[in-house]
This record gives C-alpha cells, structure tokens and sequence, in this order.
C-alpha cells in the first residue's frame, strides 16, 4: 500500500490536527513505513475467524436509570480554558 | 531503608520505630538530591505528601493500619490525582489539575499509603524509552546515558533509584514489564479487567491495564491486593471474588511446568539476554521446575496487530482534548474548527500525533476491514494461541525486551525500531493475560536484563509465586545502582 502526501494531509484533518508541508512529509515516509510494517496482516487467512474486541467474554453491565453523581459543575469547570456563566466558550459558530 | 522491602517497612511502622512522617521526609529528601540528575518525577508536593503522612501516622496510632498504610508510593502521572497537577507526560494536561482521583488513587488513599509524587512517563503512554515525554527523558539509574524504557520510565527509575518504595505503573503493550526490565526491577501487568481503568487517562482502553512496580515480588503481591477490585465505574471490570496474593508466595515450585516458547528463543534475542535468561531458566530447574517446549505460531503477529489496535482506539480516546472543557487550548485561531486543530497541533507531541493518524486512517471508510477488523480477527489467533500453549504448561517464560536498556537517542528518530521493544510483550497484552518482569542478571554495559513471566488469566498468585522463590535463591531484585 502507498500513502500519498494528499492521504496524509486528509487524515490530517479528520483528526483535527493541524499540519504543515514539512510536517506533512517527514510524517508520510514514517507513516508508510509503519504499514509496511502492518501489512504483514494479511498474509494470513482470517476469513473464518470471528473478530476479538476485549479480552474476556464480558456482557456490558446495566444499571437503574437513577442519578447516582452529585453536581460538581464549579469543580469540573474550574480546569476549562475558557468559562462564562457556567458555559463552555468558544468561537462563534453561527453568525 | 532505602533498600526495605514494603513488608519491612510495614514492620518498622507498626513497631513505630519510624513515623510516616519521618518515612515520607526521608525519600522526599533523597528526590530533591537526585531527581534533577534522573528526572523521575513530574510533580513532587511535599506539603501535600506530608499530610498524607500525618494521617497515616493518626491511622497507625489509633490501630487502624494496614501492610501499606504510612508507606510512600510514587503514582505514574497517568492516574487523575485530586489536587495535584495530572498531566499524562503531555503538554496538553500540562495545566490539568484534577478534580478528581482515580479508582487506583483512592484505594491507595483509603488505607493511607502515602503519594510521594507523579512520575515522568512517555506521552499519553506511548512510547517504549520516556523519550517522548513533554518533560523531557527519564535517565537509566544504571547507566544515565541509557533510556530506563517505557511508558512507565518514570516509576521505573524511581524503584530503582531507591527515590521510592514502590511505584504505579500502567501497561498496554509493555508499558510495566520493558522499563521494569531496563531498569533492573519487578513489575506486574495484571489480567485485564482486574485494576479499575477509572481515572487512569486512556490511550487504548481494551489494553490498558494497572499495576504495581516494585523491588520484590512480595511488594508487588502486597499492592495488587490493594489495587485490584471491582469498580462500578468502570465497564470493563471484572466482578470476582477478592484473591489474596501473598498467602501462596512460600508455596514450592517442585512440579511447576514452565513452557518456553520456541519463537522467543529461536531469533530476535541478544546474546547477552539470552545468557542471563538461561542462568534464571536452569536456577527455576534447580527449583524443582520442569521446562516444555511451547509454540505460539502467530507471535509475530502481536506487534502489527498491536500497532492497528492500540492506535485506532487511541485516536478515538484522544479526541476528547479539543481545548474546551480542560487541557491546553491554542493562543491564536480563527474559527472553531481552527481553535481545534491548532489546539491539538500544539499540545500533543509528535508520537502522539503519529498514532492518532495511523489510529484515524484504519478507521477510515474504506479502510475499517481491512486494517481494524483483520487486525481484532488476528487478536483472536493470538489468544488461542495462549490457551493452546497453557494446557501444556502452568506459565510461560522468557526475555522481557530483546536487548538490555538502549541509549538515549538510539532509537527515538526510527519508530519502527522503537516498537519492535514490545516485541515479547505485546502478545499478553493482546490476549489480556498477565505478564511479569523480574531482574535476573546483567548484560552488556552492565545494564540489568528482564525475565517475562506470562500467566493464564487470572494466575498472578503463581506467577508472583514463581518470582518470589527465584528471588528468595538470588539477590538480583536487591542490588541497587547507587
């Protein structure tokens, strides 16, 4: 498989991680070398083999739809970058 | 002191020959002198340390000690720890003081151990050297021109050093038994499920495991029966009875099958690794053991696999650090959009980055078959391939690493290298069985070497076992670099 600079780039900003030319490049050669390094995976025939998510065979737990946390809304907004009157700032996003 | 097992420490409290206070005073002391030269430590607050020691004294004087109460532990800095600054080796949480502790930290609280501080690790976990850490290399106590391994080089070189009793450590593909190993110490991955992930800042959760990191097997069966538990809180833990592991550590190894994998042996391995590793093979003989022959075809698998698997579940986890609720938030943007992508172009490092993009690639539409699934699909030969091996044998055996501790800088330019480290460990970590590291000898440059002891779930008693009567014939676990 070969990654392209555009591939790159791409991926780039579905993760929301900005990126420059030069970042872009040295981050390809490495990238590619990593799949390399990947592709190993599929020498090997798993077409009968059911995919494994987690260790144990473990059912998710449930629990009564009850409130069991008490409201540390000051505590927890205390570590925001940027809060005004018990919300969350950020940029304009409608005008 | 600086040498005392926890059990001896335990006894020196109860006897009130030393306070908690005194305790705490003394290895606090010891990191003010030596930190600067191994920087094991992110955050040290002696005040707050302190107070934890008060009360541990008032619990020691009012009869409601514990083993562990009044001893000072070193917590990674990957456990959200109330009041103190948590930041996961990354500049992004480099403002990040938690408000909250995690379930490992409050059990630790509960019986009033003491936190002597956040130890330095590689970012958000990843890494195998403490190279990628935003504030900067862990040095190997050893050998100071040596990397002390990763991710939890930090707690590593602490144990080492003797700049704690003990430490936490966490693991995903290595992150305990490599630095472990490097760095000359014991260290326990347990069975995934067992330690509360609540807290612990993840980085790939099916993977991520808690554990303890300390000088003797008997430390680390003394902090596993505080760590472990059942924790609501977390989806992933286990609901099971409460196990003891220390009542079985004096039990005889005489009969006790060790299988050797023959892909471990057969290539990849030093010289000198592999001498140290045969010298602990025929003292475990000398034990009463019995060595098998064991394969695990598809080992070399683990780090391909490891390397869709880890990633794609870390650039789901680390989407949350957008620079809104907490962390680090870019100076300048434009819009919204831009206040995201500088924000996490700025606070993460380039590892980090590196995995997030192979994480979201794999993930990608088109890609999601071909890389994720086959990737979950071949997690599941692996683990077959454990439960194949273990009805031949009662654990495995073999190196920790394939080399002893590696230069600073060796590797940190070549990541491929850099993850080939994992190499023996990774495979447990993909099954979610237990792993172990303890220090059985030296190798090249006297760096220490680390013997893996991989156990069935659920097995860590046996394996503690194991590794407490090789230590009770061998004094390498007790030999200190300065």
């Amino acid at each position: 498989m070969t990654l392209s600079i555009d591939d790159v780039k791409r991926i780039a900003d579905l993760a929301h991680i900005e990126v420059n030319e030069d970042e872009a490049k040295a981050t390809l050669t490495q990238l590619s070398d990593i799949f390399n390094l990947i592709e190993k995976m599929q020498a090997v025939n798993t077409s009968t083999v059911e995919p494994m998510s987690h260790a144990q065979d473990v059912t998710q737990r449930l629990r009564d739809d009850v409130v069991t946390e008490t409201d540390q809304r000051e505590l927890f907004q205390s570590v925001a970058p940027q809060v005004e009157a018990a919300l969350y700032l950020v940029p304009k996003v409608i005008e | 002191m600086f040498n005392a097992s926890l059990k001896q420490l335990s006894v020196l409290l109860a006897e009130k020959k030393i306070s908690s206070t005194e305790l705490t005073e003394a290895f606090l002391k010891r990191v003010k002198t030596l930190n600067p030269e191994y920087n094991a430590f992110i955050t040290v607050n002696e005040e707050m340390s302190l107070e934890q020691a008060q009360i541990a004294d008032k619990m020691i004087a009012s009869g409601q000690a514990s083993t562990l109460t009044g001893i000072p532990i070193a917590q990674k800095d990957i456990f959200c720890t109330k009041g103190w600054l948590t930041t996961c080796g990354s500049k992004m949480l480099s403002n990040f003081v938690s408000p909250y502790d995690a379930g490992v930290i409050e059990r630790f609280n509960q019986i009033g151990s003491v936190n002597i501080g956040k130890t330095n690790m590689d970012e958000f976990a990843m890494g195998s050297s403490n190279e990628t850490s935003f504030y900067g290399p862990v040095r190997n106590p050893w050998d100071v021109s040596a990397v002390p391994g990763g991710s939890s080089g930090g707690s590593a070189c602490a144990v080492a050093a003797r700049l704690a009793p003990a430490a936490t450590g966490t693991d995903t593909g290595g992150s305990i038994r490599q630095p472990a190993a490097l760095c000359g110490i014991s260290g326990i991955k347990p069975t995934y499920g067992l330690v509360s992930r609540y807290g612990m800042i993840a980085f790939a959760s099916s993977l991520d495991q808690g554990g303890p990191m300390a000088k003797y097997a008997e430390d680390l069966a003394l902090m596993l029966n505080v760590m472990t538990g059942f924790d609501a809180r977390d989806s992933t833990s286990l609901q099971r009875e409460k196990e003891d592991y220390v009542c079985v550590l004096e039990k005889p190894l005489t009969g006790l099958r060790i299988g050797l994998p023959k892909e471990y042996f057969s290539k990849g391995m030093s010289k000198d690794v592999e001498c140290a590793v045969e010298k602990a093979l025929q003292e475990y003989r000398n034990l009463g053991a019995e060595a098998v022959e064991i394969s695990l075809p598809n080992s070399e698998l683990s780090i391909p696999v490891y390397y869709v698997l880890a990633p794609a579940e870390a650039s789901s986890n680390l989407s949350r650090f957008d620079g809104v609720r907490y962390g680090y938030r870019a100076k300048s943007y434009s819009d919204l959009s831009d206040m995201y992508r500088k924000s996490r172009a700025e606070g993460f490092g380039a590892e980090v980055k590196r995995r997030i993009l192979i994480g979201t690639y794999v993930l990608s539409h088109g890609y999601y078959d071909a890389y994720y699934v086959k990737a979950q699909k071949l997690r599941r030969l692996i683990a077959q391939d454990f439960i194949d091996a273990f009805k031949q044998c009662d654990i495995i055996m073999g190196p920790t690493a394939p080399t002893v501790a590696f230069d600073l800088g060796e590797k940190s330019k070549d990541p491929i290298q850099m993850y080939l480290s994992d190499i023996y460990t990774s495979a447990a970590s993909l099954a979610g069985l237990p792993g172990m590291s303890i220090p059985v000898g030296f190798g090249e440059k006297n760096r220490p070497v680390g013997l893996h002891i991989i156990g069935n779930y659920f097995a860590e008693a046996r394996m503690l076992n194991a590794a407490h009567q090789y230590q009770q014939i061998t004094d390498w676990h007790q030999r200190t670099p300065v």
